[in-house]
């Protein structure tokens, strides 16, 4: 540790910090636009210039670190000062600088009202031009459908070029020219491949690089801002959900450095177009052939005659991805009193089982827990497109260094370097059995990770993959006394909640792929359950948001909420529950899922013990106590792992395939925004390219 | 200075790959650097690309050194667009005219260099004349200015020049047969015009 003096007052911080970040500890602020704490240092800006005593200039403060200030002529510690005149002139002549060339428009600036540079002018700027020449004129770039460019208002603080080559891993940003003709641009205006490049307008500090999607669409004080949790995929990352009156304008990422940092994927913000689009959003009774719609009390009438004459045995349930643990719970219990065991949460089959316990199907290192890993094994995923977010936090261990990575199953570009082992369990039964290279480096690591994902266990063998995944994290000191490195991917949001209440067969309960075999059951619920057929001849109670697969196929629709619609609860991959806010109403005559199936369950004469969402939350936490330790993990019990490892099976030698095709098109609200579908043309344009 | 653009498509060549000869030789250059430092033989490639070329850089061929030193194109882009000595458009097959515009060139007449470009090659720097043959533009210090005026062609200087023998000159590059680079007048290298004016009494 390192003493300094700043602004008179003296702190202890690592002698690696900067003096900006020495500042901070101190309660001191320092303005700046190039500096951002996650990325590269660039000093370019020149905005956080403090005076360091001693220094004959003033010092750029984000690029001078504490071990590099001299002591004072007695050996007192240095001292910063950030406040006096000298500072206040210098940051004034920078501001001067940077507005000489910035156009004066924020009045149709989409950054207007949460601008950096406007902030800071507000402090720093001075209340006229000296500046009486022409300015700079720079022509605006394509770079995708994502992000709209008016680079006149770049100030050039590399922001973006830091993000897409160090976070994202893909360095498709730069800036061509020097001097006053530097231009931040993509190669030849190529759109940007990342899947998190919408982070770049949060990162630019002007309004050079918005929201094309949300151009001129809100103004910051008009909405209404509602911190809540996304569904996109399984990771559950912490989002903020601005809705103006009924509708949802964007989302924008919350800081949660558990799990995402501070970034999210383009899905998880772009997909707000999704939400309004192909809604259901009023009951709909399919009667010859044709859904016609109807009241909620005719539908629950058609559902109660069908039910009725229905015996238990022939009822079935599927949850979809993107439920929330209420429902399930609501519906299970609906089921369990209608005597039906028929549940499953695994639309994909995959072989996920809580009486395996739970470690058996969490990420049990943990999201944080990747950067204390130190090799990694992936095994039938692609985390890029299942969880970007998560891919970006195994890149940024990557680039920490001493990290072997391998992969068995597709050899995709992940954005970090791998060694490529295999393609399907074979390879994955030669290294449990120690026959390979990498599991040696797994062995002579000290906490190395496999993490398995759905390519691997949704396929009919999965219960022999996961064994032997289990199989080789046990053999090879993946699971030993303080760290558990058996990490399950999941691709759905609603997964782990599900497997955690049970949301799976009971005695003598069919699973999802034998509920949908033909003549298999006669009434089936698909809880927003999209990604399933139902041959002909069942009767599909559909209780979902979109016109998507499950709403074709159904006889009765009841029209649900999404996740912004609703309050609910999402345990994510690492088995963290979560709870996500309402931020708008769901359209029309739709209601919140749960209070769906409480109606339902009356009409059914099986009344559902609850008639608000606290009284079901009191439910579920009774019955499910870790889940109201928000926030938190309850760990899974390793010897879960070594159980599993114990069960064998036969395996196929069919390679391993990411359940995700498509990046963009996961789920019934990704399928419905005209923005993702863009997204999705771009990509399979880029790989039909370079397939050539 | 300009915003620097590659050309437009319908100047550019379609692809483009080192001889064998450059080839070896990049492969030498890249060996100068230790291992996953390997970009930083950008420039050299670049420049070498561009002389094969012609003398100046297409787009495919900034695409051909980023892809052969493993570097993402946008980074070989900056660097080609941040060196004005990349010619990013066509420039003369004959030659290209780098003419000298520093203080000292232009205090010993460059003006006069600069009016017969304007005139005899094209009235703005970097275009090509004509026929295609000649395109010059404004440099600055050639390192030479004890034979200002000079202009610099392909590899070589030209110094001590006039209206006259710029003309001589570029009549030389029209004609395939260029003239001895070096001081147009009668005078050794830098030595003084006209022969030695001290150590006369020296004797050899």
């Amino acid at each position: 540790m390192a003493k300094i003096i700043v602004d008179g007052i003296e702190v202890d911080v690592p002698p690696e910090y900067t003096l900006l970040q020495a500042a901070e500890a101190a309660g001191s602020e320092i303005p700046r636009f190039c500096y951002h704490e996650r990325l590269s240092i660039a000093g370019n800006c020149r905005m956080c210039l403090v005076e360091l005593v001693g220094a004959p200039k003033p010092i750029a403060s984000c690029a001078w670190g504490v071990r590099d200030c001299r002591p004072g002529p007695n050996g007192e510690p240095p001292q910063v000062r950030t406040k006096t005149p000298m500072v206040r002139k210098a940051r004034e002549g920078v501001m001067e600088f940077l507005l000489i060339n910035h156009p004066l428009d924020c009045p149709i600036c989409d950054q207007g009202g949460e601008c950096d540079l406007q902030d800071q002018a507000m402090a720093y700027g001075v209340d006229s031009s000296r500046y009486a020449e022409n300015k700079r004129a720079v022509e605006d770039k394509y770079i995708g459908p994502l992000v709209k460019t008016i680079m006149n208002r770049c100030i050039h603080c590399t922001r973006c070029i830091r993000f897409s080559a160090e976070v994202a891993g893909v360095p498709e940003l730069g800036a061509t020219g020097r001097g006053e003709d530097m231009e931040i641009t993509t190669y030849l205006e190529q759109a940007m491949s990342s899947e998190l490049q919408g982070n770049v307008v949060d990162l630019c500090p002007v309004g050079a690089l918005t929201s094309k999607p949300y151009a001129f669409a809100a103004r910051p004080w008009e909405l209404t801002k509602t911190e809540s949790i996304d569904v996109m995929d399984a990771l559950g990352s912490a989002i903020r959900v601005d809705t103006r009156g009924r509708e949802v304008m964007r989302i924008l990422p919350r800081v949660n450095d558990d799990v995402n940092e501070e970034w999210i994927s383009d899905k998880t913000r772009h997909v707000v177009d999704g939400l309004r689009t192909q809604r259901l959003d009023q009951p709909y009774i399919r009667q010859n052939g044709r859904l016609l719609p109807a009241s909620w009390a005719a539908a629950f009438e058609a559902i109660s005659a069908k039910i009725k004459a229905t015996r238990p045995e022939r009822i079935g349930a599927v949850a979809g991805d993107l439920a929330a643990v209420e429902e399930m719970f609501a519906l299970k219990d609906l089921m369990t009193r209608l005597g039906a065991a028929s549940l499953d949460c695994r639309q994909d089959g995959a072989a996920l089982d809580p009486k395996n316990g739970r470690a058996s199907y969490i990420f049990n290192p943990t999201v944080a827990g990747i950067e204390q890993a130190d090799a990694l094994l992936i095994v039938g995923s692609n985390p890029r497109r299942e969880a970007a977010v998560l891919n970006a936090r195994i890149r940024k261990r990557w680039r920490m260094g001493k990290f072997p990575i391998a992969v068995i199953g597709e050899n995709a570009d992940l954005t970090y370097a791998y060694d490529y082992l295999g393609a399907g369990s074979d390879t994955l039964a030669e290294l449990a059995a120690g026959r390979h290279g990498f599991a040696e480096t797994l062995k002579n690591a000290e906490r190395p990770m496999i993490l398995i994902g759905m390519g691997a266990l949704a396929r009919p063998d999965g219960a022999a993959v996961a064994a032997l995944a289990a199989k080789a994290a046990a053999e090879l000191g993946v699971v030993k006394d303080g760290w558990n490195g058996y990490a399950v991917l999941h691709t759905a949001a609603s997964r782990v909640g599900a497997l955690d209440i049970g949301f799976v067969p009971g005695a003598g309960g069919k699973s999802a792929a034998d509920m949908t075999k033909a003549g298999a059951s006669d009434v089936l619920f698909l809880l927003g359950a999209d990604e399933i057929d139902v041959p002909p001849g069942a009767f599909v109670i559909y209780i979902g948001t979109h016109g998507d697969q499950g709403a074709h196929r159904a006889d009765v629709i009841l029209p649900g909420a999404t996740y912004t619609e609703k309050s609910g609860l999402y345990v994510n991959t690492e088995g963290r529950p979560q709870i996500g806010s309402r931020a708008n109403f769901p359209p029309g005559e739709a209601r919140e899922d749960w209070a769906i199936l409480r109606a339902l369950s009356d009409v059914l004469g099986h009344k559902l013990p609850y008639d608000s969402l606290a009284q079901l939350r009191q439910a579920l936490f009774m019955a499910h106590p870790h889940l109201q330790r928000i926030g938190e993990i309850a760990p899974g019990d390793a010897a879960d792992v070594r159980k599993l490892a114990g069960q064998g099976g036969a395996s196929e030698k069919a390679p391993f395939r990411s359940p995700v095709e498509d990046f963009y098109f996961t789920n019934p609200i990704a399928r419905a925004s005209a923005v993702m579908a863009e997204c999705s043309t771009l990509a399979e344009g880029r790989s039909l390219s370079a397939a050539e | 200075m300009a915003v620097r653009r590659v050309a437009p498509p319908k100047l550019q060549p379609k692809d483009f790959a080192f001889t064998a000869e450059n080839l070896d030789w990049a492969k030498k250059q890249v060996t100068k650097y230790p291992e996953g430092r390997q970009q930083s033989a950008i420039i050299p490639l670049l420049w070498r690309a561009q002389e094969q070329n012609g003398g100046w850089l297409p787009e495919a061929a900034i695409r051909a050194v980023a892809d052969f030193l493993g570097m993402a194109h946008i980074r070989a882009l900056e660097v080609a667009t941040f060196y004005t000595m990349f010619l990013l458009e066509p420039c003369g097959k004959k030659a290209h005219v780098q003419v000298c515009g520093t203080t000292p060139c232009r205090l010993r007449g460059a003006d006069a260099i600069f009016e017969v470009c304007h005139k005899r090659i094209h009235h703005e720097p970097l275009h090509v004349s004509a026929d295609g043959d000649f395109s010059w533009e404004e440099v600055e210090c050639l390192g030479a200015c004890v034979n200002a005026p000079v202009v610099l062609i392909w590899n070589d200087t030209y110094e001590d020049l006039t209206a006259e023998s710029i003309e001589k000159v570029l009549d030389g590059f029209a004609k395939g047969a260029p003239v001895k680079p070096g001081p147009q007048i009668d005078r050794q290298m830098s030595a003084p015009v006209g022969g030695p004016t001290t150590l006369k009494s020296v004797k050899a």
